[in-house]
């Protein structure tokens, strides 16, 4: 039995198997995409891990040589030196379209171009293990932004293709089933009725023969009679 | 034009200062939790995070995961990386495929 209640008649017959035309064909459409999306994601994810293990490594070293700087030098010191940064980034952002999700794409500028110029103290009062730490800084920046970029469009994909994947299943697994089984039980009421009709005008054509039979044998009854007499 | 701001404590953020970015102070999840949301509507396009702060900001942090800006990425504090960053890739794949597998 339908879920729901449904009107058997020709006109929903109908309207319902659109629908399942309708729904069979956006199942396919989505799964292909769901396909692609995966194989993007997946690409992008291996990326991804690799990315962020680099960066979590040059980061921690970067760590390690502020620590050293930090234990040659007074703490007001260092705040002082790095405390107006000569270097400056400006971000613009762009969107790229992976299988309709936007995705950013990050493009950046530095004021200085010269990787020389970007420490922003002299060199007399601050130790040269300073120097290392923010060049090591410099350095990791780069993937930095990458890693930016490419995690924030795998989180976007990730969403993207969980949405799709319910959709997927939603439509594999409820929706064409239920369709199915209500355009069945259409087709089952209908050829019911049918054979009910059918039935009912023989027995309609049953009763009328019996009735003209009757009036027939009581007519030649009655002329039996007469003729007797 | 967008920004790049950085999160974290006093320590962790000082040396992304020497490279022009955005740099914000915070000790605590529960100091940073506000200074996150004001970037968010100030127009910042990434916040680096460090992942001893985002340790106590799970929910912030996936309020804005669906969001195209801002990108919260987590890089690891000056105590050295918690395994947090990589938990979230591991999230996400788990997420998209219902398994983990890589």
């Amino acid at each position: 039995m339908p879920s729901t209640t449904i009107n058997p008649t020709r006109m929903e017959l109908t309207r319902l198997k659109g629908r399942l035309k309708t729904a069979q064909r956006g199942h396919k459409l989505l799964k292909d995409k769901r396909d692609e999306l995966m194989k993007q994601f997946m690409d992008v994810v291996r990326e991804n891990r690799a990315l962020r293990r680099r960066v979590e490594e040059a980061l921690i070293r970067a760590h390690g040589s502020f620590t050293v700087a930090s234990a040659l030098m007074s703490p007001e010191m260092l705040e002082q030196a790095l405390m107006c940064p000569k270097q400056s980034v400006e971000l613009d952002m762009t969107f790229e379209n992976v299988m309709s999700v936007d995705v950013p794409r990050y493009e950046f500028r530095t004021k200085q171009d010269d990787p020389a110029q970007i420490y922003p103290y002299g060199f007399a009062q601050t130790s040269g293990e300073l120097d290392d730490a923010v060049s090591e800084m410099a350095s990791v920046f780069q993937d930095m932004l990458k890693l930016a970029q490419i995690e924030k469009t795998s989180q976007l994909l990730a969403e993207e293709i969980e949405k799709t994947r319910r959709r997927v299943n939603a439509l594999e697994y409820v929706k064409i089933p239920q369709m199915q089984e209500n355009i069945k039980y259409i087709t089952m009421k209908l050829d019911e009725n049918e054979r009910a009709n059918t039935i009912r005008l023989m027995k309609v054509k049953d009763m009328i023969l019996k009735e003209a039979l009757e009036e027939k044998r009581a007519e030649t009854a009655k002329a039996a009679g007469m003729s007797a007499n | 034009m967008y920004r790049i701001a950085v999160l974290g404590d006093k320590d962790s953020v000082l040396g992304f200062k020497a490279l022009g970015l955005d740099v914000f102070p915070a000790d605590s999840p529960d100091t940073a939790r506000p200074i996150l949301h004001r970037l968010a509507k100030q127009g910042y396009a990434i916040v680096y995070l460090t992942e001893q702060l985002a340790a106590g900001m799970g929910a912030e942090i996936a309020r804005y995961k669906d969001e195209l800006t801002p990108a919260i990425i987590l890089i690891p504090g000056k105590e050295g990386s918690l395994g947090i960053g990589m938990e979230q890739i591991k999230t996400a794949v788990e997420r998209a495929v219902g398994a983990d597998i890589l």
